[in-house]
């Protein structure tokens, strides 16, 4: 009995092939896009994994203040029994972007680390020494201008990561001591209680050890969303899909329940049915998701590498928990989005009628309780606005209110098409009207679709758009050197400083060390008293005076992100690495830095880090005189072309840098947009045969089908335009959100907004293209139908 | 000769529904054309409504050969001189009882229908601003034959426009189509099943494998 219910329902199916491809395109999409987004970021965290692997997963010492443990504490943990080995971590960066240095003792480390494996590859006295051999992976290496003598390639070295021994990784950082200590599993019974050698010591867990992985959450999170919202645009699709293939089979359900199929029998079938189809669309999703992740990998591996310093490889892996997980999204998309429809299959009595008229009534209902969800999601939304904190309460307030629009858009495309009705004088206009309105309920989940697919992309674009007009203005002010200068070795500074001080304006040291300010990683800057900074550098808010009071020697200036972070106002003090204290007299922005960073008289930064790396110089100097005064250093100093950069070339770095942060949200964006064409075109050819019954009577009234197929395409068009009106607001609103509320919870700056009138002409344009587009086929279908298919709707009468 | 159909032959593939026939129709006359079930009367009326094109032979309505109109010609002509009624009456769902009853009219720019009267001798005075969906069977077809009928056609085509309906409601139906198209001085042709009802016309012919009889 089963089989004979099970291959009923099935011959559906086979006599709609089409509406069989778009619930299983539909599924597949949606499935392809989480799932690939999945895999990206999968990849990405088994990469920082390797990272915190390559200490073998031991427990770690800290500072409490993460400033750096000195050598003395060091050494009083050793003599009172405490197994433990010294870690010296940092970042350099370099005009190829920025890697990690890692520096350890291979002698006291602790066995069951892939660094062991490393270092047995080579001669372990090569490795040690301040001058020791720096181990690197092959693409790690490409990477690096400076010390190339020293590196050597081992393969299986995790990516982006320099292994060196704990006395050269000083040397390359200017550390004055360790990051943390790393604790052998096997500690000697009879030690002394750590807060009783060194109080401000604390053991922290293996995972918490890297800031790799904290530091690019939030990009996983922005990429996730992308990936969510992308499958409930194809939710939208399959929804719709299941449900016009429920209401066509009304008849057939109510047969079966006549004949004596059970309620639970049938319900039971026709699960089997969809997780048949959602095992199918989910292997064909899961391998479009790996070819997007694939395209996509590069780049993201490439704006981790460029913000973060992370590095990811570029190539993914295929794993069973991802299989298996991309047929569980399958699946549960499947059952979220044919959830209504089993429910009003469960509900139906065998003798409810299978006409027209009960399914107008339920729409209007559907179109109510879509009302009140939408008006809930909203309200929603604003609390969260209201009263929400933190990354988390952002996406739900972004989430709220893309879905709150989304049910609202019947209602409101509704409320816009009566009243063009009410305005229409011509018989054709107001039955244009009236049978737009009549298509709502079929039409409107493809319409929600593109809605969402235009808010995320009039957002996007608009918070893509002000960043880079802030980010070109904010490079202007931030770069003011014409050319900037890396020393190979610091012995030559005086003699540097000698030659280049008569040939420009000025000369603007940039020396840097990093520490852990207030728990977390910072730059560390000192500044000059110049005028390139007085008149030019991008300061948010800064005391009066702030530029004479750090010429005197008092104060700092902190980046935006740190100050969000901490919550810092002016005046506040700043614990700074080495336990002294400065109070805050500016705050400035710092787009494009995941980190904190503090700025220092000049002076101060010296005298607290004697160690400070004082090999960069920016120059000023007319432009013209930049190609002859790089040209007289290399033959000067023998400085190799790599270590000079002049503006124009930093800025064109910076932005590709930038540019490369959003290829992959720009792609994703194209990809949304595409699957709601999609969801209008499946709509569209779907509703195309089920059109005739109302299309014919009116052609045999006499309206010919050339203007017919016009209607058709023109009402695609109409219902794209009203929709792009509503979903205009609603994207300026979702970029005011991510300007305001994501970008600020993520990444530490907020931004102004920018609106680009010319940008969204465009995508009206565009998506009323697409949406003509996808009615051209169905509407051409009608122009070109033979009387014949039309006379059928009568023939059927019999 | 309001409709003069000359030796008009109709196939589908290798059946052919009709071969030969010839009728004709003059202003005012209530035709009624009757056959067994599958027998080709809807495919003659919609052959003759200009809706399916014939395989040979030729139908002329108010001296206008169907052959020679494309399909805009065609259009116009059903929309100016043609009223059709079918069986599942064929409204549309989302205009009201009075926006279906001008609707035809109106398309063919007889824009000052009386759509008041019109419902009064149709009975539906009170149900105009009501959608069809929420009329019954009988009221439906009413507005169907309103609708046909209200630009004053020259011919009116019914497809078994009873099929669908009870006795009293056929006959009341039927009546209301004779005369509504007599009224109109429209000529009428309609397909009907009804012995019954096909004896109120004012002639009477027969479709039966192919071939018409009087």
């Amino acid at each position: 009995m089963n089989r004979v219910v099970f291959l009923t329902l099935l011959s559906h199916w086979r006599r709609r092939p089409f509406q069989f491809l778009t619930l299983i395109v539909g599924l597949a999409l949606a499935t392809a896009l989480l799932s690939g987004v999945q895999a990206i970021n999968a990849e990405a965290r088994k990469s920082y994994a390797q990272a915190a692997d390559v200490l073998g997963g031991h427990s770690t010492i800290v500072e409490r203040s993460n400033s750096p443990i000195s050598e003395a504490t060091f050494a009083k943990l050793r003599r009172s029994g405490w197994l433990v080995s010294p870690i010296i971590e940092g970042w350099i960066t370099g005009d190829r972007g920025r890697v990690r240095i890692l520096g350890i003792d291979p002698l006291t480390m602790p066995p069951g680390s892939t660094a062991d494996d490393s270092i047995a590859k080579i001669d372990i006295s090569d490795f040690l020494g301040a001058q020791g051999t720096l181990l690197a992976a092959p693409n790690t290496a490409a990477r690096l201008t400076a010390h190339t003598d020293r590196i050597r390639i081992v393969d299986g070295m995790v990516p982006g990561t320099i292994l060196a021994d704990i006395s050269a990784a000083k040397q390359l950082l200017n550390s004055n001591g360790y990051t943390r200590l790393t604790l052998s599993p096997d500690q000697p019974l009879r030690r002394p209680r750590l807060a009783d050698i060194a109080p401000s010591l604390q053991v922290q867990a293996p995972e918490a050890a890297t800031d790799l992985s904290r530091l690019t959450d939030s990009f996983h999170l922005n990429l996730t969303a992308f990936g969510l919202l992308s499958f409930v645009v194809g939710l939208f699709i399959v929804n719709g899909a299941v449900g016009l293939a429920f209401e066509q089979r009304r008849q057939t359900f109510r047969t079966l329940r006549t004949v004596g199929v059970g309620a639970k029998r049938l319900i039971l079938i026709l699960i089997t049915e969809l997780l048949l189809f959602a095992l199918l669309a989910g292997v064909l999703g899961i391998l479009l998701g790996y070819g997007i992740a694939a395209a996509l990998l590069p780049d993201v591996a490439a704006t981790l590498r460029g913000l973060y310093g992370a590095s990811v490889e570029g190539a993914l892996t295929l794993s069973p928990v991802w299989w298996l997980s991309g047929l569980v999204i399958a699946v549960v998309g499947t059952g979220l989005a044919a959830a209504t429809s089993l429910f009003k299959v469960a509900r139906l009595s065998p003798l409810a009628t299978g006409q027209h008229r009960a399914w107008a009534r339920a729409s209007a209902l559907t179109m109510f309780k879509q009302l009140l969800a939408g008006i809930a999601c909203l309200v929603t939304a604003a609390g969260f606005w209201g009263f929400g904190q933190g990354l988390v309460a952002g996406f739900v307030l972004l989430g709220g209110l893309l879905l709150g629009a989304a049910l609202l858009l019947p209602t409101i495309l509704s409320i816009a098409l009566k009243l063009a009705q009410k305005r229409a004088r011509g018989p054709v206009s107001q039955w244009f009207w009236a049978d737009t309105q009549h298509q709502l309920p079929s039409l409107s989940l493809a319409m929600m679709a593109l809605l969402l697919a235009l808010a995320a992309n009039i957002g996007v674009s608009t918070m893509v758009g002000s960043f880079r007009l802030t980010f070109a203005a904010y490079l202007d002010q931030r770069l003011v050197s014409e050319l900037y200068v890396t020393l190979e070795d610091e012995a030559d500074v005086p003699a540097f400083l000698g030659f280049v001080e008569p040939r420009v304006d000025a000369v603007l040291p940039i020396w840097q060390t990093d520490g852990d300010v207030l728990g977390a990683p910072a730059d560390i800057y000192g500044v000059v008293d110049h005028s390139s900074y007085r008149q030019n550098w991008p300061v948010l808010e800064a005391s009066p005076e702030v530029w004479d009071t750090l010429a005197v020697g008092d104060g700092a200036l902190i980046n935006e992100q740190l100050a969000r972070r901490e919550n810092m106002a002016l005046g506040d003090e700043l614990p700074m690495p080495g336990g002294w204290k400065t109070h805050v007299v500016g705050i400035y922005s710092d787009y494009g830095n995941p980190i904190g960073q503090v700025i220092l008289p000049i002076g101060v930064l010296t005298d607290r880090y004697p160690d400070v790396d004082r090999s960069d110089f920016g120059l000023r100097l007319a432009a013209a005189g930049v190609d002859p005064l790089r040209a007289a250093l290399i033959e000067e100093f023998g400085l190799p072309p790599d270590n000079m950069i002049d503006q124009a070339s930093l800025k064109a770095f910076s932005l590709s840098v930038f540019e490369r942060t959003f290829a992959v949200t720009g792609a994703l964006n194209i990809l949304t947009l595409g699957v709601a064409g999609v969801a209008i075109l499946t709509s569209l050819l779907t509703l195309a045969a089920m059109r005739l019954p109302q299309v014919a009577p009116v052609w045999a009234i006499g309206v010919p089908r050339r203007i017919l197929s016009r209607i058709e395409l023109a009402r695609a068009v109409v219902l794209a335009a009203l929709t792009f009106v509503f979903a205009l607001p609603v994207g300026l609103a979702l970029a005011w959100v991510l300007l305001s509320v994501i970008n600020v919870e993520a990444f530490g700056w907020k931004l102004p907004m920018h609106t680009f009138p010319l940008d969204l002409i465009l995508l009206f344009l565009l998506s009323l293209f697409a949406a003509g587009l996808a009615a051209l086929g169905p509407s051409r279908q009608l122009a070109n139908r033979p009387p014949s298919d039309l006379i059928q709707v009568f023939a059927h009468e019999r | 000769m309001l409709l003069s159909v000359k030796n008009l032959t109709k196939r589908f593939d290798d059946l052919t529904v009709f071969e030969n026939i010839s009728l004709s129709l003059s202003a005012q006359e209530a035709v009624a054309l009757t056959g067994e079930s599958g027998s080709g009367k809807s495919t003659l009326l919609h052959t003759i409504a200009g809706l399916e094109p014939p395989d040979a032979g030729e139908v002329l309505v108010d001296d206008l050969n169907i052959a020679d109109l494309n399909d805009d010609g065609r259009a116009r002509l059903r929309r100016e001189s043609i009223g059709i009624v079918f069986q599942q009456f064929n409204l549309i769902p989302s205009l009201s009882v009075a926006q279906n009853l001008s609707f035809q009219a109106r398309l063919s720019a007889h824009t000052a229908i009386e759509t008041d009267a019109l419902a009064e001798m149709l009975g539906l005075a009170d149900q105009l601003s009501k959608f069809p969906e929420q009329l019954s069977g009988g009221q439906q077809q009413r507005v169907a034959i309103g609708r046909a009928v209200a630009n004053g056609p020259k011919l009116v085509l019914a497809d078994e426009p009873t099929g669908n309906l009870d006795e009293d409601s056929s006959d009341m139906v039927f009546d209301l189509l004779l005369s509504m198209a007599r009224e109109s001085g429209a000529g009428l042709l309609v397909v009907t099943h009804s012995e019954r009802l096909a004896a109120r016309a004012d002639r009477r012919i027969h479709l039966s494998h192919g071939r018409l009889t009087l």
